[in-house]
């Protein structure tokens, strides 16, 4: 069973919070929703998981009790210990006794929280916090597992452990999508959807997304155009559509994730506010 | 290439000096032993994990925390008031009033350091009436910059500058920062994200309280290799080193297990009838980040 949203659209108010977006999310694979603040990534997980009503638009997904769901925000209650967060969450969905003790068991010693099982979560660093939430939408075992920005703001050995619990869910089967602020994430997925203003900036694998490129990436010290260029360290990375001359000599270079992303960025703005 | 600082900054040959400068907290050791020089035109990142002693390090360099062990310098001295008023400091939470304007905080902080409020970017003079806690972060991110800015410091400290915002607000972000570079400002920031090292002209990695490499990419991945795993079956390959202990991490479809032997790596695939070719690649920052925690004794 393949999960997803169909050309979702949602205004809130008078803003278009999502236009036209689709997502794809298939069992035993891992999507990355890449974007800033204000991108629509939350909406979108938050429409996937019947949080947020569509205009316009299809949803397939499971009932919410197969859905394993990381808000952005919270996903544990500070005031209760690690082992209590799971155990609430456990019961909600059904699971008692040894049962309910051998998975929580099970995913805190994945997590790496075992020997924090009696600590308050408002004791927990942001990475331990975050794998906990992770544990507590993992708890019932869901074969739709929505994680918004497990991430954000944690340190690289923090998000290099959560990513191995997502990659470890995908390989047990589950359907996995998450957002993501980082590009590298994005890079890692099966596939990834990069949105920015509501809008779709690329959408499939890596590869995909690097082939439907268009237009050519030089890198200068000076740029040309300023307005096309951004910073690569000291020097720029500048872009040329297919149909402008690219000046003879320049260092043509080939493009990553970042270099298209940012191209699409600049050309959907440019779309939406012209000269 | 090093710039020229600017007329009025402060000519030194090392804006910033720590000496191996240590930190106790009882019997807690936050850092230990580091000795970092930061020079006009530079932007030296420095990375690690959380709980490496980063925090308590720019703490001591913005003289907001004493030395137990070492001395820091700025701009030929001690951190005292006057020469903190040639710092700018992008705090991780922005640092900003988030119940004023963006007016008023521009006000506010020209008042505090004796200085005319800056002239505003368009993205900002259109929401200089508004709440700072209704901007978006991308916003509000560029107004902590141009409030750090706003006295010409010759030291930027920036931690988390990018935290959260997208490519584009990021390549914006990193535009400032590399201009203040370019007039001679010496700048040192913090990032969880990997990929933004290629920004910085030299970096430095703390793990476990103290300095454990320092200058390019290259230096600071060190030793550490990997392994890339290519195999059809990546969910049972990524299962069956996981299981086994190994460092495993998915990228794509492919597997990679940092620092492990590539032997074992193909016992471990065999054993558990797994088709794949393994292969030698270079080690990422994060794969060095993450050995170095499994072995906190450290290199």
């Amino acid at each position: 069973m393949t999960y997803g949203v169909r050309s979702g659209v949602v205004w809130f108010g008078a803003t278009l919070a999502l236009d036209d977006v689709s997502l794809i999310v298939e069992p035993g694979s891992v999507v990355a929703v890449v974007g800033g603040d204000g991108a629509g990534k939350t909406t979108l997980l938050r429409s996937l998981v019947g949080k947020v009503r569509l205009e316009r638009g299809e949803v397939d997904a499971p009932p919410p009790e197969a859905i394993g769901y990381l808000p952005a925000t919270a996903g544990s209650w500070l005031s209760l210990t690690v082992a209590q967060n799971m155990d609430f969450v456990g019961g909600i969905y059904g699971l008692s006794g040894q049962e309910l003790v051998s998975r929580r068991d099970e995913l805190l010693e994945r997590a790496s929280l075992s020997s924090s099982a009696d600590r308050l979560a408002s004791q927990l660093s942001g990475g331990m916090r975050r794998k906990l939430g992770f544990s507590m939408a993992m708890v019932h075992d869901p074969p739709l597992l929505v994680l918004d920005e497990p991430s954000t703001g944690i340190d690289p050995v923090s998000r290099v452990d959560l990513w191995r619990l997502v990659s470890e869910a995908a390989a047990a089967g589950a359907a996995v999508v998450m957002s993501t602020t980082y590009l590298d994430e994005a890079e890692r997925a099966a596939s990834l959807l990069a949105l920015d203003g509501g809008r779709t900036l690329a959408n499939g694998t890596l590869a995909d997304v690097l082939a439907s490129f268009n237009g050519t990436i030089t890198r200068i010290s000076t740029p040309h155009r300023r307005a096309w260029a951004w910073r690569r360290g000291r020097e720029y990375h500048e872009y040329w559509p297919t149909d402008t001359a690219v000046p003879s000599g320049a260092v043509t270079v080939t493009p990553d994730l970042e270099d298209v992303v940012i191209t699409m960025s600049m050309l959907k703005r440019r779309e939406r506010e012209p000269a | 290439m090093m710039a020229t600082p600017a007329a009025g900054a402060v000519p030194a040959a090392v804006l910033l000096a720590a000496d191996r400068v240590g930190r106790k907290f009882g019997s807690f050791t936050a850092v230990q032993d580091v000795t970092l020089h930061l020079g006009p035109g530079e932007v030296v990142g420095l990375l690690g994990a959380n709980g490496a002693g980063k925090t308590t390090l720019i703490r001591m360099l913005l003289g907001l925390l004493g030395t137990t062990m070492g001395e820091v310098e700025l701009l030929g001295g001690p951190p005292d008031l006057e020469r903190r008023r040639h710092l700018g400091y992008v705090p991780q939470g922005l640092g900003l009033y988030r119940d004023l304007t963006v007016s008023e905080n521009l006000a506010f902080s020209a008042q505090a350091y004796g200085t005319a409020p800056p002239d505003l970017p368009e993205a900002l003079r259109k929401g200089a009436g508004r709440l700072v806690a209704e901007l978006p972060l991308g916003l509000q991110r560029q107004l902590a910059f141009l409030i750090a800015l706003a006295h010409d410091p010759a030291v930027l400290v920036l931690d988390e500058p990018t935290s959260g915002v997208d490519a584009l607000a990021r390549a914006t972000l990193w535009d400032t920062i590399h201009e203040q570079a370019e007039e001679g400002v010496g700048v040192l920031v913090t990032t969880h994200n990997m990929a933004e090292a290629e920004q910085c002209d030299r970096l430095m990695l703390m793990s476990a309280a103290r300095l454990v490499a320092q200058g390019s990419e290259a230096d600071i991945i060190g030793p550490t290799t990997a392994l890339a795993i290519r195999t059809d079956d990546w969910a049972r390959a990524f299962a069956v080193l996981n299981k086994a202990g190994q460092p495993v991490m998915l990228a794509g479809r492919d597997v990679r297990v940092a620092d492990a032997e590539a032997d074992l790596v193909r016992r471990i695939l065999a054993d558990a009838g797994v088709n794949a070719e393994v292969s030698g690649v270079r080690a990422t920052i994060e794969e060095r980040m993450m050995v170095l925690s499994r072995a906190p004794e450290g290199p």
